[in-house]
């Protein structure tokens, strides 16, 4: 399964994707419901807005505090998990992660993985990694692998199948799966799902899981889910490997539950998920179950790209719980797949361009009104729309003095657009050239070209007014 | 230089502006305990219980005197052919002297009796180590005796909650059990049996874990409904 690399569309192309999703009525009438209903659920979670607002204030401050130690925290979590006998791993790229993980696969012979939602494995495109070795990587969680089965990518960080009907599903099931009838039947298709499942759960030499938080007080690396598969994948096979973001850490015990709290609500609109998986080293001597073997692999990627700048630090806050897309209007019309990185919606805006520089991502922080809406839900207040505008400007622009150049600065710069500013610039300043352009562009102005480039699209023509607001005042103040 | 070394020189050269101060959480959780009307042992199983259906969890309140003759009586009205059990838990000989037909003790390591497990076992029972009112929530910590599997692989699990147990929150259970000075390989937290929402947000019980989760919730006579 899953041998063909999934070749996932370029970002610079993301207009025309955005384009075809806006004309796919079923897929917006897809996204549009379920982004509807988890917004419903998330609100019926916080009544009390002074409530949320304290809460949110605490989450914040212990992400901001988390990062202010990330250095010693990450050694401390290093150090109590290698006690625990946990062997932790580091590494700068998406390639070096997957070298690891291979790397071990491949140490017990491994022919299967089962893998558990993770979406830093997306991001380094593990499972390619995986295949070029030779070993199966199957998704376990129930939308990962409906999406693998179809040769597809998640287009929702916690919802990964959200853009397909069961009618789609069953099809799928119907035609991949050895022996699986056509039934439309939700209950039906989750165990048929189950049963496969299961017996690959049985085989798998290796499971692969990510991780929410990471606590560096005891060495603990905590699990949000509510199928199982991510115990299955921690539990079952002889040798378990978790990789996470380097800003999963967290400093004590005590902070896990005010973000555990939000995170669920905000995903879901649920109190609490049905589990909360803590996993603090292999099995013991006398132990029966759980892995022999267990790994940690620390993946950078980019992240301190975004850590070595004060404001850009606080991309690095986010806990994944996705409110910030299904509150998005953009990505309520477009769907996770237009955008073409692994993390949609405003937060893959925020935190692509750190992953894969600004050349290939400069266009994203412009799918964006600046409404405002993600920065308001985010449970812990990263200001998302500030990030977009300074990423925006950091692509039109060379770096700020004593700024170091973020990979890909500049990527969006254009002649044109910079002759536009600075001719602006000059009739500005100068009164004399400002009401000389004023008047030519009154006068002549049934010269105005009908055909406007990307404006006349969608809008009618711009048109100058018969006379300037300046020749309008001074002919009232003559009256 | 490793990555380690890298990413840490990384990470350490970044400016630092003023370090926040270490969040203050019992402070937080304080003031939002005053601010609600005190919880009660009463009130807090209630909650649980409340918060448990809501999970789809069934809650049975059984005495401390007969709660294995209860656990008999459910498995027959299931029809529960096998019961897996910890080997040397506390539990194991109530269950015994219960004449619950079926019992499977896991006494072997799972590389031993791994299709078994999966494909031949109807339910599962464990002890927990309390439970959360506010979520509805049980607290599992396997062991030795008690391994991690027993409550994910058995289409029903069985979990003993003693009402003397339930916290008003996570927060608190942390504190009153002293979670920091040592966890164990793998705790758990369980609010109802395994679902999925994947396909078409409808949800679905049992996507990979138990069907169905049976709370005996341990009471007092007069707690008994």
């Amino acid at each position: 399964m899953n041998s063909q690399p999934l070749d996932f569309v370029p970002a610079s192309e993301f207009k025309q994707r955005a384009a075809d999703a806006v004309a796919d009525d079923h897929l917006r009438k897809s996204f549009r419901g379920a982004m509807d209903f988890l917004i419903g659920k998330r609100a019926a979670q916080f009544p009390d807005a002074a409530a949320l607002e304290s809460q949110r204030s605490l989450a914040e401050h212990i992400r901001k505090y988390s990062l202010a130690r990330l250095p010693e925290l990450l050694e401390q979590l290093e150090r109590k998990l290698t006690d625990n006998g946990v062997q932790v791993h580091w590494a700068e790229t998406g390639e070096e992660a997957c070298a690891i993980i291979v790397g071990i696969a491949q140490r017990h012979s491994t022919k299967l993985m089962v893998k558990g939602k993770s979406m830093v494995s997306e991001e380094v495109e593990l499972n390619h990694a995986m295949a070029d070795a030779g070993i199966d990587a199957l998704e376990s969680d129930m939308g990962e692998y409906i999406v693998q089965l179809d040769g597809e990518k998640p287009s929702h960080i916690i919802m990964p199948a959200i853009h397909k009907t069961k009618q789609q599903i069953a099809r799928l099931f119907a035609d991949k799966v050895p022996g699986a009838g056509y039934t439309e039947s939700v209950d039906e298709l989750i165990g048929i799902g189950r049963a496969v499942l299961r017996e690959k759960f049985m085989s798998a030499e290796v499971g692969l899981s990510g991780v929410n938080f990471a606590v560096a007080e005891t060495g603990t690396l905590c699990l949000v889910e509510n199928e199982g598969n991510g115990r299955m994948c921690t539990t079952v096979p002889e040798v378990h490997i978790a990789i996470t973001g380097i800003e999963k850490v967290v400093d004590k015990l005590d902070h896990v539950p005010p973000l555990f709290g939000l995170l669920t609500r905000s995903a879901t609109g649920q109190a609490i998920t049905t589990y909360f998986n803590m996993i603090s080293g292999p099995r013991k001597p006398g132990e029966k179950d759980g892995p022999g073997e267990m790994h940690l692999v620390l993946v950078d990627n980019g992240r301190t790209q975004a850590y070595s700048d004060e404001q850009l630090r606080s991309t690095l806050q986010c806990i994944r719980c996705g409110a910030c897309m299904n509150h998005c209007p953009v990505y309520t019309r477009i769907g996770g797949h237009a955008y073409g990185t692994t993390y949609p919606g405003p937060i893959g805006e925020i935190i692509s361009p750190h992953m894969l520089g600004l050349n290939a991502t400069h266009v994203l922080p412009t799918a964006s009104s600046l409404c405002g809406a993600c920065g308001e839900v985010c449970p812990v207040r990263i200001p998302i729309p500030e990030l977009l505008v300074r990423l925006r400007e950091e692509a039109q622009h060379d770096a700020r003095p004593g700024h170091a150049p973020l990979r890909g600065q500049g990527a969006a710069k254009s002649r044109l657009v910079d002759a536009v500013w600075s001719g602006w610039a000059a009739l500005y300043t100068r009164p004399a050239l400002y009401r000389a352009f004023g008047w030519l562009a009154t006068r002549f102005r049934a010269l105005t070209p009908p055909m406007q480039g990307g404006w006349t699209v969608s809008r009618t023509p711009m048109k100058p007014a018969a006379r300037t607001l300046h020749e309008l005042m001074a002919a009232r103040r003559k009256r | 230089m490793s990555a380690r070394d890298n990413i840490l020189r990384r990470l350490r050269a970044a400016p630092q502006g003023e370090a926040p101060l270490a969040p203050d959480v019992s402070a937080f959780y304080a003031a939002v305990n005053a601010s609600a009307p005190p919880s009660t042992r009463a009130s807090r199983i209630e909650l649980f219980c409340e918060k448990m259906a809501f999970w789809r969890g069934e809650v049975v309140r059984v005495r401390r005197a007969n709660w294995p003759q209860e656990l008999r009586q459910i498995c027959v009205e299931k029809g529960v052919r096998s019961l897996l059990h910890g080997e040397a838990s506390v539990h194991a000989e109530a269950l015994k002297a219960a004449g619950i037909a079926g019992l499977k003790p896991y006494d072997r390591p799972l590389g031993e009796w791994k299709k078994e497990l999966f494909e031949d076992t109807d339910a599962g029972f464990t002890s927990t180590r309390g439970g959360i009112a506010e979520t509805g929530t049980l607290i599992v910590w396997p062991d030795a005796s008690e391994p991690r599997l027993m409550s994910l692989v058995p289409p029903i699990h069985f979990a003993l909650l003693d009402a003397d147990q339930l916290h008003d929150t996570l927060f608190d259970a942390m504190h009153a059990q002293r979670w920091s000075d040592g966890m164990p390989t793998n705790a758990l937290l369980v609010s109802g049996p395994s679902k999925t929402a994947d396909i078409q947000v409808t949800l679905a019980y049992g996507a990979h874990g138990p069907k169905e989760l049976v709370v005996l919730l341990l009471v007092n006579g007069e707690e008994m409904q």
